[in-house]
This record gives C-alpha cells, structure tokens and sequence, in this order.
C-alpha cells in the first residue's frame, strides 16, 4: 500500500469575482490515511473548499495548500495527482465503462498490458466486471457512481475527493453504497475529502467531520463529540434533532429522555403528535417548551393523543453549547 | 391528419420534383443530361468547385465557430451580449448585400485594395476570385454555425472537463477526448446545413461570381443565357442529390440529431 498524503489547509477563503465571500480563510489539518466530512447546508462554502483543495479554485492570496508539506497552491488539478467523485458521476459518455476506468492510465501512457490489469483490477473491487464494455448510458444512477469511484482511484490519488457523490441515488441505494465507500476507503486507506449535506452519510463516513456553516467552520471533531458535544446552536439543530430545556441554555438528544412513572417525572408534557418508526416512536409534546419537545423512544403501545406523558431527563445526558470543549 | 398532409406533400414537394426530373430529361440528350455534370467539362469542374468551395467554407466556419462559441459561453465581459448580437448580425442580409461587402473589402475600389497600393505599390483585388467568394460564404455561414455551437456548448457538463483535469488530462487531450466528442452533435448539424447553405447560395455568386462558375451560377447561366432548360434542370437534381447526400450522410453520423439540433 502506497505511503499516505496529509492536508494542510493554512488561511484559505475564497472570495469570487462579484464580491461575494464564500469562504473565510480557514485553516484545516488532515492526517494522512483520515477520512475528513465536510458537512453543511448548501451555500456553507463546503463544496468550495474542496474545489481549492483539487485545485480547481485558487484560494484568495495568502491561502495556502500542502500536501505532505509541499506547497502546491499553484499547482493545477492536472499536476495534483487527486481523484475526483462527482454528484453528477461525470462519466464520459462517448466511452465504455473500461474505457472510462482506463481513461487516467492511457492519460498517464501507462502501457497497455498494465492498464488492462489495473481496469481489471478496478472492475473487480467495485463489483462492475459485467459492465466492461457497456455504454454508459445504459447503466442506472448506482452502477455509474461505482464506475465513477474505480475512475477515480484507478490511478492511485495521493487523495480522494468526493462532492455529494451520494446525492442523486434514491434513500436504499444510498444506504448500500454509502456501506461500500466506507469499506472502499478502510481497504485503501487513503486520504479522502467527503463533502454532503446529509449527517448521517457524515456520521457513519467519517473518521472527523467539519461542520461549516456561511463559509466559517463551525466546529470540527468525531461523529461523537459533534454529536455529544455541539459547541455552538447551530452544530446542535444541524446535526440530528435536539431539544431546548426550558429556563437554561442546556440541550438534550431525544433519544436521552425516558417516559417514566408519573412520580418519578422531571417535567411533564401534552402528547401533540406521534411517529411510530418501527425500531422507536417519535413523540412530539407540548406544554414543555414553547417549541415543540421531541422525545424518542422504543413503544410497544400507542399513547392517546392528548394524554399527559411523564417524562425523566438525566443531568448526565444534558448538553451545554457554552461549555467549549467539555 | 393525413390526408391534407398527403395534398401537400404531393402539391408541393413531389409534383415539382417529378416535373424537375421530366424536364431535366426532356432536352436532345434525354437522360443522359443527368450525365452532363461528367461529361461537360464546364459543368464538371463547377460541381467539383462548388463542392471543394462548399466543403472548405464549412471546415473553416465550424473551425471559427467552435473557438469562437466555446470562448463565448465560457466568459463572461461586459459587452458580450452586444458581441453575440453583432456577430450574427449577417443573418439577416441578403446574398447580395454580402456580395456587395466583400467588393467594398476587395474590390477595384476596395479598402484592401487601397492599402495595399499605399504600402506595395500593387493593388491587391480578389472579390472576384475564389477567396472572394469564400470570404462571402464564410461570412455569412459563421453566425448560422456559431448559434448551434453556442447552444450545443451551453449544455456541456463541466463536471466532464474537471473530471477529465483530476485524471492528469492537458488541456489539449481535454479539448479532444471530452469537448469535441460532446459538440459533435452540433458540429454534424451545423456543419451540414453550412454545406447545404453554400452548395445553393445565388446572391453572394451572382454579385461576385463573374469569372468563375459554382453551380447555381451554372444553373442560371444554361437557363437564361443559353436557354438551355433541360441542362439547368438536370443540374439543379444535381445539386440537390449532391447536398442530400452530405445531410444524409451528416443524419447517419449523428443518428437523428441534425434536424433536432440544426
């Protein structure tokens, strides 16, 4: 396995031709091997970040970007040795799916004994060597993100980019193929750049996740500690549902208050709606908060619509934004 | 739905027709006037003229078009939309009139003639040669090509070209393996119409086609001068043969693009 390439991300924002400023200079470090999220709502400057990282935005002056500590800011694309997934898979359409594996090697006149080994190679590690020599456009949205992904590491990238590679599959085979690219980036341990808006694909892809949000960083850290430990209003409302408790500025996941016998009760709510999910209940109640309190839990009966529901919070499993870094 | 249609199917396009090939076949020779574009040398070399004229307008005004319209939809710069419009302005003049610009260009009195007794000496005239004539015809296929390109170009996925850059790809091998591959629709379209258009144009050849002979020219020529009826029919079935022939072949290259994109 090759020697893995670290990111250096020093002072780059990026400000475009009409003034607008989609990104602050930021500084970022990624470790060889990491898999790094970006995660944000649209316009956050997520995607813009990893165009300047690929090389197909420069950063505004003074923004500088390293691979293994080489500067190669001025570098393009071309000469960055990167692999790239896009949303819209970007496959050729005037080539095969070999053809399109094979395409960075014949670019790098690799000689055509070794490239047919490595298209094979490829084809073989994504499950697609029945698709060799199709078209593309007869392939469905799935098969064409895998061919996209061999593509993409056929010519061994010192880093792996990925921009909402995901986004146009449908809910079940996003699921499956979000298992695969996990696996895919676990067996080459390679460096790769995630960037989606959906935290969950952050959440079970990365080994680090960076919240972004108006072109600032909002936080970064592990699923867990930007689950547990949000350090700011907006890393906690973006990544999954979280309640306010009423009188302080402490927050709790839903999933951490339990229904309760009625003396045991902390607080007390009007049952408003209910979601019955299968493996739990989604319960909306009111009377808590002035906004809608969401507890979840796993029901095996149906409560009545509004009846009282006892509920129990655990101080241990409150979360406080202001406390940085606890 | 298929009778009124039928009428005027037959009314106007293969009543005419039939009526052209009778005609063309009706003079001294019969038939064999269909030949007369092989035996006549005259009318041999004009359809070889025409053709080579025709053929080397469209590489050089797809060519033209291609730089020209990528660059266009690609930047954005203040006056660009008055740009697009003065670069199709020539769609609205008549072959003449475009005669006419190219005898102001490189006529007896033209500007180029001008400047080049003030600098040489010698008066440089060609508005009535063959690189007039293709100055004229390139002049006026140009905004035709460019707006299909320009629409063709619009639609490329830019993703494609990034993709194609992250896999070490230069700028050329771009250009060649993701760009042209995905304009040709639109260069199959429009280069055959291109064609089309010069193969049939009149105006801009009966201004400047004095010495020389293009078909047309030749069809008019047989027809008033030398009264020649069946002749001028049988090489406007010529003509007609010849540039179907291109769209046809243009068709089959392109599957059913042309008449879609063109």
């Amino acid at each position: 396995m090759q020697e893995t390439t670290s990111v250096q991300i020093e002072n780059c924002g990026k400000t475009f031709a009409d003034g607008t400023q989609a990104l602050e200079p930021i500084n970022l470090s990624i470790e060889g091997g990491e898999t790094v999220v970006l995660l944000g709502p649209s316009g956050c400057g997520k995607t813009t970040l990893l165009r300047i990282i690929a090389g197909l935005e420069s950063p505004d002056k003074g923004g500088k970007i390293l691979f293994n500590g080489e500067n190669v800011t001025a570098k393009m694309i071309e000469n960055r040795n990167v692999g790239m997934v896009f949303q819209s898979y970007a496959l050729f359409p005037n080539m095969t799916v070999s053809e399109n594996v094979g395409y960075g090697l014949k670019v790098r006149k690799m000689p055509a004994r070794e490239r047919e080994t490595r298209i094979q190679e490829m084809l073989d590690m994504m499950q697609i060597h029945d698709l060799a020599e199709r078209q593309i456009d007869q392939l469905s949205g799935g098969q064409r993100q895998r061919v996209a992904l061999a593509r993409a590491i056929a010519v061994r990238p010192r880093i792996l980019l990925l921009d909402e590679p995901l986004t146009a599959l449908d809910a079940l085979l996003r699921d499956r193929l979000r298992m695969e690219i996990d696996a895919l980036l676990r067996k080459l341990n390679i460096t790769a750049i995630y960037v989606t808006h959906d935290q969950a694909e952050a959440m079970a892809l990365g080994d680090r996740i960076v919240v972004m949000s108006k072109g600032k960083i909002a936080q970064v850290g592990t699923p867990r500690e930007i689950y547990y430990r949000p350090q700011t209003d907006f890393v906690a409302d973006f990544i999954g549902t979280i309640n306010r408790l009423p009188g302080t500025e402490k927050l709790c996941r839903p999933e951490d208050i339990r229904i309760v016998a009625p003396d045991q009760a902390s607080h007390v709510g009007v049952l408003a709606a209910s979601q019955f999910l299968g493996d739990r209940t989604r319960l909306v109640l009111s009377g808590i908060t002035e906004e809608d309190f969401i507890v979840e839990a796993p029901l095996r009966k149906d409560i009545p619509l509004g009846s009282d529901v006892p509920i129990l919070i655990d101080d241990r499993f409150l979360i406080d934004p202001k406390a940085v870094g606890a | 739905m298929t009778l009124p249609l039928g009428v005027v199917f037959f009314a106007f396009f293969l009543l005419p027709m039939a009526q052209l090939v009778l005609v063309g076949a009706s003079g001294e020779e019969g038939m064999s006037a269909y030949f007369s574009f092989l035996t006549k040398t005259r009318h041999l070399e004009s359809t070889i003229a025409t053709t080579l004229l025709s053929a080397g307008v469209t590489l050089v005004a797809l060519a033209i078009s291609t730089i020209v319209g990528l660059f266009l939809v690609r930047n954005r710069f203040p006056g660009r939309e008055t740009l697009i419009s003065l670069l199709t302005f020539p769609l609205a003049f008549p072959g003449v009139v475009i005669g006419f610009l190219i005898i102001l260009l490189a006529g007896r009195q033209g500007l180029i003639g001008t400047m080049t007794k003030a600098v040489t000496g010698d008066k440089m005239v060609f508005a009535y040669s063959m690189l007039g004539l293709f100055l004229g015809y390139l002049y006026f296929s140009i905004p035709r090509v460019l707006l299909t390109i320009m629409a063709t170009a619009e639609k490329l996925d830019i993703s494609l070209e990034e993709a194609a850059r992250s896999m070490g790809a230069s700028q050329w091998r771009v250009i060649v393996d993701v760009i042209l591959p995905a304009l040709r629709p639109g260069l199959i379209a429009s280069g055959a119409i291109c064609f089309a258009t010069s193969m049939g144009a009149f105006g801009t050849a009966f201004t400047l086609a004095t010495n020389i002979d293009v078909l047309p020219m030749t069809i008019y020529t047989e027809f008033t001068l030398n009264a020649n009826i069946a002749g001028a029919a049988s090489l406007s079935i010529i003509l007609g043969l010849i540039t179907w022939i291109a769209l046809f072949v243009a068709r089959s290259l392109s599957g059913s693009t042309v008449a879609a994109s063109g």
